[in-house]
């Protein structure tokens, strides 16, 4: 086909429909959080000592720190998908690893070094380590499913902020269900469990979001 | 063809995506100049065809317009999904080269009336459901309009947008592959 036909017939298409980019990804945001809960009552629940803990800062911490994470991998995302696009959201991300590695060391002063260890292994962090993808890996697909909408130029970048943002909301909810406290733990486990989500989100967004 | 600054382009695309096709056809000549003279410069030393690379990116363009921000300048992001394109197209020909050198010296062969891009989209069309196939045709080939290719095939104007436009999406989606 001649390239004037080409923009003949596609002139025929002038008028854009469907939701604007931005509507597209708030409208994702629901059904993420939808179906994290989900997984998350029907396999897990809150800790019993739920109302107890919430007036611990450690516990209070873990929330403050996953829902930045999911927060500011949220605000990446649109100019990811716009081609040229400046994101001058692109550092956001690093705040939650800062303010972790801030506890962290605070922890070390506040815990007698004996107790490191114990802190630091936890009770279940291999519950941690399979939960936290789980509950993560449906908000993945909704957002990978939205991220198609979109024109990303680097498809395994926005594939592994998105598995960012899922990690985000899947530790968000594990932990409410959670025990260990320490930010060592936090740092550690949450940490390499939201990392396999972000890596699995390259992988398929390399995959999935190609256009 | 005049050729036309960022701001007018940019008015050009707002108001053929407010539905006006014929500054929406004078957008697309624009960017096709544009983008052809970006991809001449770029494969001086052989690769893809050019206007392979035009023709992809004025599918991409047409599919992903709702990527660009109405208020944000128009040729970063013209340019921006040209290169993505360009990429793509040179990746697929290295695959090739290394694949098969008979196939490749029987596209030398070819006659130069017969442009890569040609083969390229009339497969594509080949490919289409019945229904996008019968829609695509009459709107590119024969050139009628979406009212008379509605009544020409006894569907609704709306049925016959949503074909068009699925059509056109699976036609990028398969473009340049074998």
């Amino acid at each position: 086909m001649e390239t004037n036909d080409l923009i003949k017939t596609l002139a025929r298409d002038a008028r854009a429909a469907g939701p604007s980019l931005t509507a597209t990804l708030a409208g994702a945001l629901l059904p993420a959080l939808l179906v994290a809960a989900v997984v998350f009552f029907a396999v897990l629940g809150p800790r019993p000592d739920f109302m107890a803990a919430a007036a611990t800062p450690r516990f209070l911490l873990k929330f403050v720190v996953t829902g930045v994470l999911a927060a500011t991998a949220f605000a990446c995302l649109p100019a990811l998908l716009r081609p040229g696009a400046q994101n001058r959201a692109m550092p956001l991300p690093l705040l939650a690893p800062a303010i972790i590695a801030v506890a962290v060391l605070v922890e070390f002063t506040a815990i007698p070094r004996s107790d490191w260890a114990a802190r630091w292994i936890g009770t279940n962090n291999l519950v941690c380590l399979a939960c936290i993808p789980l509950i993560g890996a449906g908000p993945l697909a909704v957002f990978l499913a939205a991220l198609r909408r979109g024109a990303p130029t680097r498809p395994a970048l926005a594939g592994a902020v998105a598995g960012l943002l899922a990690g985000g909301i899947g530790a968000l909810f594990y932990a409410a269900h959670c025990t260990d406290d320490s930010p060592f733990f936090v740092a550690t486990w949450y940490g390499i469990a939201i990392a396999a989500l972000a890596l699995l989100g390259a992988l398929l967004g390399r995959r999935l979001l190609r256009w | 063809m005049r050729s036309a600054g960022e701001e007018e382009l940019a008015d050009l695309l707002r108001a053929s995506i407010a539905g006006d096709e014929r500054a929406y056809a004078a957008f697309l000549e624009n960017v096709a100049a544009r983008v052809r003279a970006f991809a001449r410069r770029r494969m001086a030393l052989g690769g893809a065809d050019a206007e392979d690379i035009v023709q992809e990116t004025l599918l991409a363009i047409h599919l992903k317009r709702h990527t660009w921000r109405q208020d944000a300048p128009v040729l970063p992001w013209v340019f921006a999904i040209a290169r993505f394109k360009m990429i793509d197209a040179f990746r697929r020909s290295g695959r090739v080269k290394e694949v098969d050198i008979q196939a490749f010296s029987e596209t030398l062969a070819e006659p130069e009336t017969e442009s890569a891009s040609s083969r390229d989209i009339g497969r594509a069309i080949e490919a289409l459901t019945p229904a996008q196939k019968a829609v695509v045709s009459s709107i590119s080939v024969e050139g009628c309009s979406i009212a008379d290719t509605a009544r020409a095939l006894d569907m609704s104007e709306g049925a016959v947008r949503v074909a068009f436009h699925r059509g056109l999406a699976a036609i990028a989606a398969r473009f340049g592959k074998p």
